[in-house]
C-alpha cells in the first residue's frame, strides 16, 4: 500500500490561512489502512483544524467526505454534487499525492490542498508502525535476492552486498533497521540457493524507473 | 485568575476500576469537586482520539481519561492504548494552540476512592488556573 502521514498541524494551519469553508475528503483506499486518510482520520484533523482556528478567533467550517479511492476518475465524480452545492473556498485530500491531482484535473475552478504527505510503499510491520519495502523501480528483481529487495531496504541500496557495516543484523546506516542483506543470505541459505550471491549483479536498468519521467502502462486489451 | 470560574471536567471512567473507585467514593460519603462529569465506558482503551477533541470541541474545559492501574487492566492492555492516545491528543493541542493539559490520563484502582477524590481536586485546580476553554464564547463558524 501506499503510506502517508498527515502534516504537521502548523503547516495545516498555514495552508488554510484565510479560507472559510474547506472540504476534507479522505480516502478509503490505502491511506485508511495506514490510519491517515481514513473516516476517523478526516474527523480528527478537521476537529482539530475547527479547534485551533476558532482558538484563533477565525473559525472555519470544514466539511467531512470519504470517497472509496482517490485514485480513480469515477470516484472523483462523486465530489461534483457536494462541490457544485457550496462554493468552498478549498478540497483538502487525505489521500495520497494522486488524490489532489486528480481534484485538481477535474475541477479546473476548486483550490486543492493536500492533508497528507506521501512516504512511501510499503507495509504494516505491526499495529502503527509502516515500513518501506519498494521503490517502485520498474525493474523488480527480488527474485535474485531470495523474495527481499535490497534497493529498497539496503540503505546503500546494494545490489551486490552485503556491505560488511551490519552490527548485529541490524543497518549500519541505521540500528534501528535489520541489515536486508543479512536477510536475503538467510533465506538464500534456507532455500540453498547462495551460490546466487557468486554471480554479480549487473548495474540496475534505470531507465524504467522515475528517471525517466513520469511512467505509464498502456494495456491495449483493457483499453476502451 | 478569575476565582469564581467553576470548570467542566468530562472523566471517562473505566468500567472495572475508576469507576468503582469514584462509585466507592460517593458510597462512602467522601467528597470531590462537582466540576467533573463522569460518563462510563467499558474501558479506558475505549477512548480514542477523536474523543477528547470532541469533548473539547463541545465546550469541556478540561478531559480526563481514568483507567485501571498499569498492568492492572481487565482487558489487558486498554490502560497502555488509552495513556497513548492521551500522549497523541496532547502533543496536537499544543500544535494547536491550546493547553495540553486540558487533557490527562490518571490510572486509580477500583479500590482507591481517596485517590479519585484526590485526582478529581487537583485536576479541577489546575484547569481552573488555566482558565475557560477558549473554544466558550467564541462564535461560530
Amino acid at each position: 500500500m501506499i503510506v502517508g502521514e498527515h502534516k504537521p498541524i502548523p503547516e495545516l494551519l498555514s495552508a488554510i490561512e484565510g479560507l472559510d469553508t474547506i472540504l476534507m475528503v479522505g480516502c478509503k483506499g490505502c491511506v485508511s489502512v495506514c490510519n491517515a486518510g481514513g473516516s476517523k482520520e478526516v474527523a480528527i484533523l478537521a476537529a482539530a483544524l475547527r479547534i485551533a482556528r476558532k482558538k484563533q478567533g477565525k473559525p472555519v467550517v470544514i466539511d467531512e467526505l470519504m470517497l472509496d479511492r482517490q485514485c480513480e476518475p469515477e470516484f472523483i465524480e462523486w465530489l461534483s454534487e457536494p462541490v457544485s452545492k457550496k462554493k468552498y473556498d478549498a478540497v483538502m485530500s487525505l489521500a495520497c499525492g494522486i488524490g489532489p491531482q486528480y481534484i485538481a484535473e477535474a475541477f479546473p475552478g476548486v483550490r486543492v490542498l493536500p492533508g497528507l504527505n506521501t512516504s512511501f510503499m510499503g507495509g504494516t510491520l505491526t499495529h502503527g508502525i509502516w515500513a518501506e519495502y519498494c521503490s517502485a523501480c520498474g525493474a523488480c528483481g527480488v527474485g535474485n535476492f531470495g523474495g527481499l529487495c535490497p534497493v529498497t531496504r539496503c540503505a546503500k541500496g546494494l545490489l551486490n552486498g552485503p556491505c560488511d557495516g551490519s552490527v548485529d543484523g541490524m543497518c549500519e546506516a541505521d540500528p534501528e533497521t535489520e541489515c536486508v542483506w543479512e536477510k536475503i543470505y538467510e533465506r538464500l541459505q534456507s532455500l540453498g540457493e547462495t551460490d546466487k550471491l557468486d554471480r554479480a549483479c549487473a548495474p540496475k536498468d534505470r531507465s524504467v524507473s522515475l528517471s525517466g519521467g513520469p511512467r505509464k502502462i498502456v494495456r491495449e486489451d483493457l483499453t476502451l | 485568575m478569575n476565582q469564581t470560574f467553576e470548570p467542566e471536567i468530562v472523566v471517562f471512567c473505566c468500567n472495572f476500576c475508576s469507576y468503582a473507585a469514584a462509585d466507592l467514593a460517593g458510597s462512602i460519603r467522601m467528597s470531590y469537586p462537582p466540576n467533573v462529569k463522569i460518563i462510563h465506558v467499558p474501558c479506558s482503551g475505549r477512548v480514542d482520539p477523536l474523543t477528547l477533541l470532541k469533548a473539547l470541541e463541545a465546550g469541556a474545559d478540561g478531559v480526563l481519561v481514568t483507567g485501571c492501574m498499569e498492568g492492572d487492566c481487565h482487558f489487558v492492555t486498554g490502560n497502555y492504548k488509552a495513556k497513548k492516545r492521551v500522549k497523541y491528543i496532547r502533543a496536537m493541542l499544543a500544535d494547536m494552540g491550546l493547553e495540553p493539559d486540558r487533557v490527562q490520563m490518571h490510572n486509580i484502582s477500583a479500590s482507591d476512592a481517596p485517590l479519585f477524590a484526590k485526582t478529581a481536586q487537583e485536576a479541577t485546580e489546575m484547569i481552573r488556573a488555566l482558565g475557560p476553554n477558549p473554544l466558550k464564547g467564541c462564535k461560530a463558524a
